[in-house]
């Protein structure tokens, strides 16, 4: 087997965390399908650490997790305090910066 | 893990893997977003992950392998999981769409991404692949460690600054400070009683004391449960366990056995 | 020596200052002050005088520089002044007239209670005209030039709570800011050209420089003059300019400040002898001032106005001479000098005329005058013969050279200019005469209450039209009234005949402005009897319409012609419709333009834009999902490009 195989299944994963924003309404499995595109991505960095026999595509992806370990603190944060006020976890209910 | 598996070809044991667990990580990635309540979906990501840190490891990226368990199943997932209880609790998410074309266009737009990123990859030259037998020949980790406090050195820096911004960013979110004076008792009932819904407490679960768990709504005189015993929550998840009929049953039951056992008793006197 | 010629000008500028900022404290001896300064003024001139003619001809020359005004690499700028011949004649007319007028208007203002700004003003232009005429640059030239601009507005319009007096000084101010701009492009033409604007310099460059560019500066320069000196198409102001306080209109409006076209044309003679076209268009403009100014002058009742008129038309003598070259401008200063006395002494004597009738100035209601008034008359009288060209008095020996010089242009020219001159001496005769006639002869008008005609609507009905009349008391002047006219009797009469002893005059300035004699197609003593002759016709037809038949106190319609001169010949209505309505048209032409395209454009862009945004904002309906789904697209479509480059 190719480890290019591992390629594809990153793509495919992302597609799939991308096609997920795109069609739910939880805020929270929004957020789910963000991380499942971060997580597609550091597979995809793994994979290119082994394609180029360095170490480098691993400390990407280990900074992309801290990151994304930041970014869910501060996002599910913010839904909780979306959630008290308006009572609803629904992205399309938030739809208050249009015109 | 020999550094043999870590050579440019990958072994037939890591095909079979790959093959085995990546249909896995697919149909948990699919059911991620496809299922309606917000904890499965949550279980199937944590699934897909544990999948991806096996995947990890199979690169030779040992630590992030280990880490991708504690910190993304153990911690972020399980993070999501408390949110979900938290707040997206109450009915399954209707997965049909309300935004008119959305679902066309998503559509549209992720095979074409899809497609494309997929092409992007077949189309470039990736066959040659060196392998991290160098790379970890110290050790992953001491290799990783080098780098994080050399090359790295500010980034890390950076995203440490960034972790404790996010930490205090989330408690200032999350905090909410009390604006209003907090009603008292005899405030309330007044409210309750120009209201003129609710004028009484509300009733207690539980029936004659033969159920006491709160999902067991009280019964009417008439015998029918009262859904305003039963906490809200539950009541919006549709959890409530009615127990009316099951009670009249045991009734029922109780009788005849009484009277089986009267009718044994008196057979008996016969 | 040459360190007084600073001095000259700033005699009457520290007067002025003193008068203008000293405030109420000196108002009981600021009119003594101020012709104290005009006469130290003159009493410097004198000197300096005495020694430029103790100097050979060709030393005649005094330079002062005072210090450098602007240097700034190639620019160089001083305050430096130049005192030659041509400038001394200015010099001792300018101080010698003006504080002659001086003494005048302290009886003349006497009652006015801002005769000491009135007199701070006096010396402002005393100072500003002999910074004109004493500048050695172009560029000084021009701070004077914009300074007796500035006086005479401010004397204009000294009685400014009169409206007429106001819009008066607007209108000369803005019509010598015309002028005045044609001054400012001559200069920056000079610079651009020569690359500085000292005289000596420039003048002597000019054999060097192409024929084109003098024309232009020539023309420029032209246009000045035609500004300062109200000669067509400027000449609109001066009329109007009889707003004046009397003094003033004798001082600025006659003797000195109108006739700096002339030193201007006269000081940049090389220039004009480097560019035949400029000097065609310097004689046209002067032949048709010096009728016209006179058919004016033949027309209006205003005693002041008839005057007025005059004046353009002597001025006009004087730039057709100056525009006939080296052969000319000997005759035009003389001429200048002449008029400066002669017309002095008419605008004083008018003034004297106005003082004894009540500020009266329609002559209609005049006559009969000589026995109240005879130092009035005599003088009067004088100046009147000079100014006709009586033989033996000062205009006639000015004005037939003159006359003499345009004949001898040569050619057709020479006689349509010749007859243009003589023409001017015929009409100059007739209205002077009607003048005298209407003044000092005849019935005495003045006895009866005026009958406010409706035909004639430019002049005011006097203030008393409505209750009782009360007549005039006609009396003679004071002395510090007379004694200022006499003496400029004294010059009108003996001006021109000193002057000619010799040739004296012409030999004074020919260093300065090269002189040649001219060659008349008719002999000298020919176009003097001409002159005389026509002189003599002029008269007699004046004496025939004004002298033998009463003059009707009530003007009468007039043919068409004498309405038009009326109207200073359509003057105003021309500006008018031309300037003034055309403006209004392309101005509003230019708004609507601005309106239409220039704002359309504008707002067109922004209802485009506002229409497009109306659609874009379709496109942000608040749902983050969307959003999601275009950013999403975009990743594709950068892929997509990514893809494609890498494939080409």
């Amino acid at each position: 087997m190719n480890p290019v195989n591992y390629l594809y299944l990153a793509a495919l994963l992302f597609t799939i965390g991308a096609a997920g924003v795109l069609i739910r309404r939880n805020a929270i499995v929004v957020f789910m399908c963000i991380e499942l595109m971060l997580n597609a991505c550091n597979l995809a960095f793994v994979a290119f650490s082994r394609m180029h026999g360095n170490l480098d595509g691993q400390i990407i992806a280990f900074f992309t997790m801290v990151v994304a370990a930041a970014e869910v603190v501060v996002g599910l944060a913010i839904i909780v305090s979306i959630f008290r006020t308006r009572h609803t976890a629904s992205v399309d209910d938030a739809s208050l910066m249009k015109l | 893990m020999t550094t043999t598996s870590l050579a440019a070809e990958a072994s037939t044991g890591e095909a079979v893997q790959f093959w085995i667990l990546g249909t896995v990580a697919v149909l948990g990635a699919l059911s991620t977003i496809l299922l309606k309540r917000a904890v499965h979906s949550a279980l199937s990501l944590a699934g897909t992950m544990i999948i991806l840190a096996v995947f990890y490891l199979a690169n030779g990226a040992y630590f992030l392998g280990v880490v991708q368990i504690v910190v993304y199943t153990g911690a972020i997932m399980m993070l999501f999981l408390f949110v979900v209880m938290l707040v997206g609790v109450t009915a399954a998410d209707s997965l049909k769409e309300t935004l008119k074309g959305q679902r066309w266009l998503a559509a549209a737009c992720g095979l074409g991404f899809g497609i494309l990123l997929i092409a992007g990859i077949g189309n470039a030259s990736l066959k040659h692949f060196n392998g991290l037998g160098e790379a970890n020949a110290g050790g992953n980790v001491q290799g990783l460690a080098a780098l994080i406090f050399t090359k790295y050195v500010f980034a890390f820096e950076v995203t440490g600054a960034l972790l404790i911004t996010a930490a205090v960013g989330a408690m200032v979110l999350t905090h909410r400070e009390r604006t209003e004076r907090a009603r008292t008792q005899r405030e309330q009932s007044e409210a309750r009683i120009r209201d003129g819904k609710q004028v009484t407490p509300l009733p207690a679960p539980g029936v004659y004391a033969r159920h006491n768990a709160v999902d067991v709504p009280g019964l009417l005189p008439d015998g029918t449960p009262s859904e305003l015993t039963v906490n809200p929550t539950l009541r919006g998840r549709g959890q409530i366990r009615d127990v009316s009929g099951e009670s009249l049953a045991e009734l029922k039951a109780l009788e005849q056995r009484s009277e089986e056992r009267l009718g044994r008793s008196e057979e008996a006197k016969r | 020596m040459e360190n007084l010629i600073a001095l000259l000008v700033a005699a009457p500028l520290a007067g002025a200052a003193l008068l203008l900022c000293g405030g109420r404290r000196l108002d009981r001896a600021g009119h003594w002050i101020g012709t104290l300064f005009a006469l130290a003024s003159f009493a410097l001139a004198v000197p300096l005088f005495t020694e430029l003619l103790g100097r050979d001809a060709e030393q005649r020359t005094l330079h002062q520089h005072l210090f450098s005004w602007i240097p700034v690499g190639g620019f160089q700028a001083d305050v430096a002044f130049q005192l030659d011949q041509l400038s001394m004649t200015f010099v001792l007319l300018i101080t010698g007239v003006g504080s002659l007028i001086h003494i005048y208007s302290v009886g003349y203002m006497e009652h006015d209670e801002r005769r000491r700004r009135f007199f701070g003003y006096l010396n402002l232009f005393l100072a500003a005209m002999l910074l004109l005429v004493l500048a050695d640059n172009y560029l000084l030239l021009y701070v004077g030039w914009e300074g007796v601009g500035l006086a005479s507005y401010l004397l204009i319009g000294f009685w400014q709570h009169k409206p007429s007096a106001a819009t008066a000084a607007k209108k000369a101010f803005l019509v010598n800011r015309v002028g005045d701009m044609g001054l400012s492009i001559a200069i920056m033409l000079m610079f651009t050209t020569f690359g500085t604007f000292a005289f000596g310099p420039v003048l002597g460059a000019v054999g060097e420089t192409s024929e084109g560019k003098l024309t232009a500066i020539g023309l420029m320069l032209l246009l000045a003059a035609c500004g300062k000196s109200a000669q067509v198409p400027l000449q609109s102001w001066l009329g109007d300019a009889m707003e004046g306080p009397t003094p003033v209109s004798a001082l600025i409006h006659a003797a000195t400040m109108v006739t700096a076209g002339v030193y201007l044309i006269t000081r940049s003679g090389a220039i004009f002898n480097g560019a035949p076209d400029a000097q065609t268009a310097v004689v046209v403009v002067g032949a048709v001032t010096l009728l016209f100014g006179a058919i004016v002058g033949c027309a209006k009742d205003d005693i002041k106005k008839a005057l007025a008129g005059s004046t353009m038309s002597q001025i006009g003598y004087m730039i057709l001479a100056a525009g006939l070259g080296p052969i000319g401008y000997a005759f035009a200063i003389m001429h200048l000098v002449t008029h400066g006395f002669f017309k002095a002494g008419l605008f004083l004597g008018a003034g004297s005329v106005m003082h004894g009738m009540n500020d009266e100035v329609d002559m209609r209601r005049y006559g009969g005058l000589r026995k109240y008034m005879p130092v009035t008359f005599i003088t009067f009288g004088l100046g009147y013969l000079a100014i006709i060209g009586f033989p033996g008095l000062s205009g006639f020996f000015s004005k037939d050279k003159i006359i003499e010089a345009a004949f001898a242009k040569g050619g057709t020219e020479g006689w349509i200019l010749g007859g243009a001159a003589l023409l001017g001496a015929a009409i100059t005769a007739f209205y002077m005469t009607r003048v005298m006639l209407m003044t000092f002869f005849g019935e005495e008008r003045w006895r009866k209450a005026p009958t406010p005609s409706p035909a004639e609507p430019s002049v005011e009905p006097a203030a008393e039209t409505r209750g009782e009349y009360t007549p005039p008391h006609p009396h003679e002047s004071p002395k510090s009234m007379t004694i200022p006219m006499i003496l400029l009797a004294v010059g009108s009469v003996a001006a021109g005949g000193l002057f000619s002893i010799n040739e004296a005059f012409v030999k004074w300035l020919e260093p300065v402005t090269d002189f040649e004699h001219g060659h008349p197609p008719l002999s000298a003593s020919a176009i003097t009897t001409a002159t005389i002759v026509v002189m003599v016709l002029g008269v007699a037809l004046a004496y025939f319409q004004y002298g033998r038949k009463p003059v009707p106190a009530v003007a009468p319609r007039g043919s068409l012609l004498t309405r038009a001169a009326r109207r200073d010949l359509l003057q105003d209505d021309f500006n008018h419709a031309v300037l003034v309505r055309g403006g209004g048209e392309l101005t509003r032409a230019l708004v609507q333009l601005d309106h239409s395209v220039v704002d359309g454009a504008v707002r067109g862009t922004a209802a485009s834009m506002g229409g497009l945004s109306g659609r874009l904002r379709q496109v942000q309906n608040g749902f983050a999902r969307s959003y999601a789904v275009q950013m999403l697209g975009g990743a594709a479509v950068l892929i997509a490009a990514t893809l494609l480059m890498r494939g080409v």
